[in-house]
């Protein structure tokens, strides 16, 4: 029996966000907006080497130029440990993390930094930089994922030895793990198809694009309370990192959360904010870094470009009968591309009886690549997604019909472990077929894709603090920065609890001294988890505004009953009282205990997992090869929309990421080993004349884990655009897309063969 | 190196300010000005976060000098909203959802501004082309320019 939608009141209204008048009036906090007296500007030194021995830093020239207050290099900071370290939503290698924070030894890659400048001015810091002499000794480099896999390849790490293989490798390799899972017996199952598709698909190092550049301001003070300003996904981790490489502890350094210009996962680790304290300990002064563009591009993480080996077998009536994946992916200088994501995630959407997947993580020299929405799964994606699609046309079947007879369903144990519970991805393929447009006609030179995708979403650790105050307003306090409208969703799910208007909520986000340790805004877990928290916070209130009432009418407090934001008497028997609101108990809160503030702090578990459908047309210009998507709709599972114009919101900006990531999108290297494109005319992310209108269908198959239902939503939309616009090109001219971006010269020689 | 006086106007306002050769106006706004809701987010005029309007037409601030504002009219996000009411291109960007983390936010309602103040009755390509040079990343532009054609019908009154 599946969980029924629960009736609202508040959740699923759409309301203005509570921040909304701050952000259209230009009043917003961001990262570089922060300003203290006497603070200094900082800067950033870069290797513009991509793998080179670092053999000696003279400053001093640096350090005389006047206006000059403080340089810092690696051999600065505290020695490096062996150890991990709370990363938010994953441990950490701290000794990584500072490595590739400021180098020590060696730079591995053009953009690592190398020192760091503070300055009275930007432009004297910028001056400084160049007079900091630094002697390389260039060494040979690697770029591309299958060249640093081999035996010859130049090593970035000399103790690196591959994690997965047993014996462990007594050789040390750019492969920092294998790994490999599966179910059955691919070979039975290969020989039960009756098609069988194998083909190697290929993706390019892609960045976020946020356009907030990352900032932080520090403060140093030599008692133990320093105090960092930055724009992050996750104040909390921020400190956790920093302090364990400072060497202080937690309740050392507080952490302001600014607002924050977009992150999609790659604002949820360090590149300044050690270095600017490091810098304002030395000069005792407040710092600002701000990274410029070019520094983002260079020195702040891409996702994985890929290669991606996939087979998949299936019987002319569409059972697929087998599927193996082998992927490579680029994890940047150090460890820890999202390989087990995306091995995990290859084949979730489908149920499977032999499967096997392989995944390798390979270093190589580019930037150590960062979390970007739904780390992994888009690659394999487009892979599998592709071959299906590919498998339709070979035994003529609906493309939608072949998803739907081997579609993932409640009870479905997935290939990577999980049993799924109550999800909605059969009725996104339904939803899908009875769309207008999956059966509206084509025009010239256009194509139809269609592909799905999965993320797994997370819960863990949360907080809320809820104070009732004196006239009976509420204010929310809540851990986790916003990064696309979850303050909304935190005060909806609020009022819906407290049974009174949002209007009548206020929502702050607490710094790390003000609140409890929360997570990551991250995961596609604020809304489910935080969310969670906040409804326990709201409970917490109410059981202690009802406890107050049954004082007031002297009954007990299971006479009571919270309705309509007042207290009732549970029943007739209990007596005749008046209603008590919460703004009557608020009034008397002094004279019955004191302010009446509620708290949470979970770790949420049981986020539901959530799918996505989606439809692409495109039209191709055969003369020039430009690729136009020319009508999109996505369909998704949310399981509740607590505001559903951000739950859209997430869906039309998934796909234009996804759009992007497919069609132009690409880290371009030169022979060097140099960044060839570190700005946004070069790396070129869709622009408002690129898109069409983005059409959104959300589906409501309730997660049986959360009070309301819901899903996150953040992160399955950018699982299956690459696919979608890739299949529809293919089918626009009639040859099978393996490379992405299918950028125009790329599908011009496509074309002419 | 000796600074340059320059006289301006700021929304309306005549400013003073002293700025360094090399300075931006992006600069001038967020450094001296303290207006810090014009955003950088590349400094070289492929973003448009930093879009604010002199003499009418938007222009990338991280483009132009800090001392080429001198004698100039300078329009700025800080200067959209009425005191007592928002603009009906800001009205509008919150009832659509039109922003997520917020940070283009300033520039594309500068740019869209100025769009509206050309042409109450523009349609959505010429939206798309006329918005073109501001970045979105969290969007995917659909509830922006829903919001500007929904400004522009308030605006004329339909």
């Amino acid at each position: 029996m599946g969980q029924e939608p629960v009736e609202t009141k508040w959740v699923g209204k759409r309301i203005v966000r509570p921040d909304g008048v701050d952000k259209v009036t230009g009043r917003a906090n961001f990262g570089a907006d922060m300003n203290l007296p006497g603070m200094l500007e900082a800067k950033i030194l870069r290797s513009p080497h991509a793998h080179a021995r670092i053999k000696k830093i003279d400053t001093s020239k640096a350090e005389a130029l006047k206006g000059v207050h403080a340089v810092v290099t690696g051999a600065d900071f505290p020695e490096l440990k062996a150890a991990s370290v709370d990363g938010g939503e994953a441990q950490v290698n701290l000794k990584d993390l500072g490595e590739n924070l400021m180098a020590r030894d060696k730079a591995l890659y053009d953009g690592h930094a190398v020192a760091a400048v503070a300055a009275t001015s930007a432009s004297i810091a910028n001056d400084a930089l160049d007079l900091i002499e630094v002697e390389y000794e260039l060494l040979p480099h690697v770029i591309d994922v299958e060249a640093a896999m081999k035996d010859d390849a130049p090593l970035l790490h000399d103790d690196m030895f591959t994690s997965g293989v047993e014996p462990q490798p007594k050789k040390p390799s750019n492969i920092a793990a294998r790994m490999e899972f599966g179910a059955g017996d691919t070979a039975k199952g290969f020989a039960e198809a009756d098609v069988i598709v194998e083909r190697t698909f290929r993706t390019a190092a892609t960045h976020q694009g946020y356009i907030e550049p990352h900032a932080a301001v520090a403060e140093w003070t030599e008692d133990g309370q320093s105090r960092i300003w930055c724009s992050s996904q996750g104040h909390f981790a921020i400190r956790s990192m920093t302090t364990a490489l400072l060497d202080m502890e937690e309740a050392e350094l507080r952490v302001m959360p600014a607002e924050i210009g977009g992150g999609f996962g790659g604002k949820t680790t360090i590149y300044l904010e050690p270095v600017a304290l490091l810098l304002s300990k030395k000069s005792g002064r407040p710092i600002r870094i701000v990274m410029s563009r070019e520094e983002v591009f260079r020195g702040s993480g891409p996702t994985s470009g890929s290669v991606v080996k996939t087979k998949i077998g299936a019987t002319n009536d569409g059972k697929i009968t087998a599927g193996e994946v082998e992927l490579k992916y680029e994890a940047g200088a150090y460890a820890g591309s999202p390989a087990m994501p995306g091995c995990m995630t290859a084949f979730a959407c489908y149920d499977i009886e032999n499967a096997k997947v392989v995944g390798y993580d390979v270093v190589s020299n580019r930037p150590k690549c960062a979390a970007y929405r739904a780390p992994g799964a888009p690659m394999t994606a487009f892979a599998v997604e592709s071959v299906l699609d590919e498998i339709s046309e070979k035994i003529k079947m609906d493309p939608v019909e072949l998803r739907m007879k081997n579609a993932a369903k409640e009870g479905t144990r997935a290939l990577y472990g999980a049993k799924f519970k109550q999800i909605g991805f059969e009725e996104t393929l339904k939803a899908a077929k009875d769309h207008p447009h999956y059966s509206a006609p084509l025009g010239p030179n256009q194509g139809r894709g269609i592909a799905c995708g999965f993320w797994f979403n997370i819960g863990g650790e949360s907080t809320a603090n809820i104070n009732v105050n004196p006239d009976g307003s509420v204010t929310v306090v809540s851990p986790n920065p916003d990064i696309g409208g979850s303050r909304a969703s935190m005060v909806l799910m609020a009022a819906e609890v407290l049974g009174i208007d949002p209007e009548k909520i206020r929502i702050t986000i607490g710094d790390t001294a003000s609140i409890g340790y929360s997570g990551l805004t991250g995961g596609s877990r604020v809304t489910f988890a935080v969310g969670m928290a906040v409804v326990e916070a709201a409970k917490d209130v109410v059981k202690q505004l009802c406890e107050r009432a049954a004082k007031i009418w002297e009954v007990d407090f299971e006479g009571v009953e919270w309705r309509d934001g007042a207290a009732h008497p549970a029943s007739t028997n209990v007596g005749d009282f008046d209603p008590l609101t919460l703004g009557d108990l608020a009034a008397q809160a002094g004279k019955l205990g004191g302010t009446v503030v509620g708290a949470s702090s979970i770790n949420a578990r049981g986020a539901g997992p959530g799918f996505g459908t989606h439809i692409c047309d495109v039209e191709v210009d055969k003369e020039t090869g430009r690729v136009d998507v020319v009508r999109y709709t996505a369909i998704q599972d949310a399981g509740k929309a607590v505001h559903p114009s951000y739950v859209e919101g997430q869906m039309q900006g998934g796909v234009a990421q996804g759009v992007g990531w497919a069609l132009n999108e690409e880290y371009i290297y030169n022979d060097d080993g140099q960044l060839e494109n570190p700005g946004f005319l070069d790396y070129r992310v869709p622009v408002t004349s690129d898109m069409p209108m983005i059409d959104t269908v959300i589906v409501e198959v309730p997660n049986p884990f959360h009070p309301y239902g819901v899903r996150g939503v953040g992160e399955v939309p950018i699982v299956p655009p690459l696919a979608a616009v890739a299949n529809a090109v293919s089918h626009a001219v009639e040859k099978r897309m393996e490379q992405l971006p299918i950028s125009p010269p790329r599908l011009l020689s496509i074309i002419d063969g | 190196m000796s600074k340059i006086h320059v006289t301006t106007s700021v929304n309306g306002e005549e400013v003073e300010y002293l700025c360094e050769a090399q300075q931006t106006m992006l600069d001038v706004l967020r450094d001296e000005l303290g207006l810090t809701g014009t955003k950088e987010g590349c400094s070289t005029g492929d973003c448009g976060a930093c879009s604010v309007i002199v003499d009418g037409d938007v222009v990338c601030s991280c483009l132009m000098l800090g001392a080429e504002a001198e004698g100039r009219n300078v329009e700025t996000i800080e200067g959209l909203a009425a005191p007592d009411h928002l603009h009906p291109v800001q009205k509008q960007f919150l009832e659509h959802a039109a922003l997520q983390c917020g940070f283009c936010t300033p520039g594309f309602l500068v740019a869209a501004k100025a769009l509206l103040d050309r042409n109450q009755n523009p349609t959505e390509t010429e939206i798309r082309y006329w918005l073109a040079g501001n970045l979105c990343r969290c969007t995917g532009y659909d509830k922006i320019v829903r919001a500007v054609q929904d400004a522009a019908a308030e605006m004329r009154g339909a």
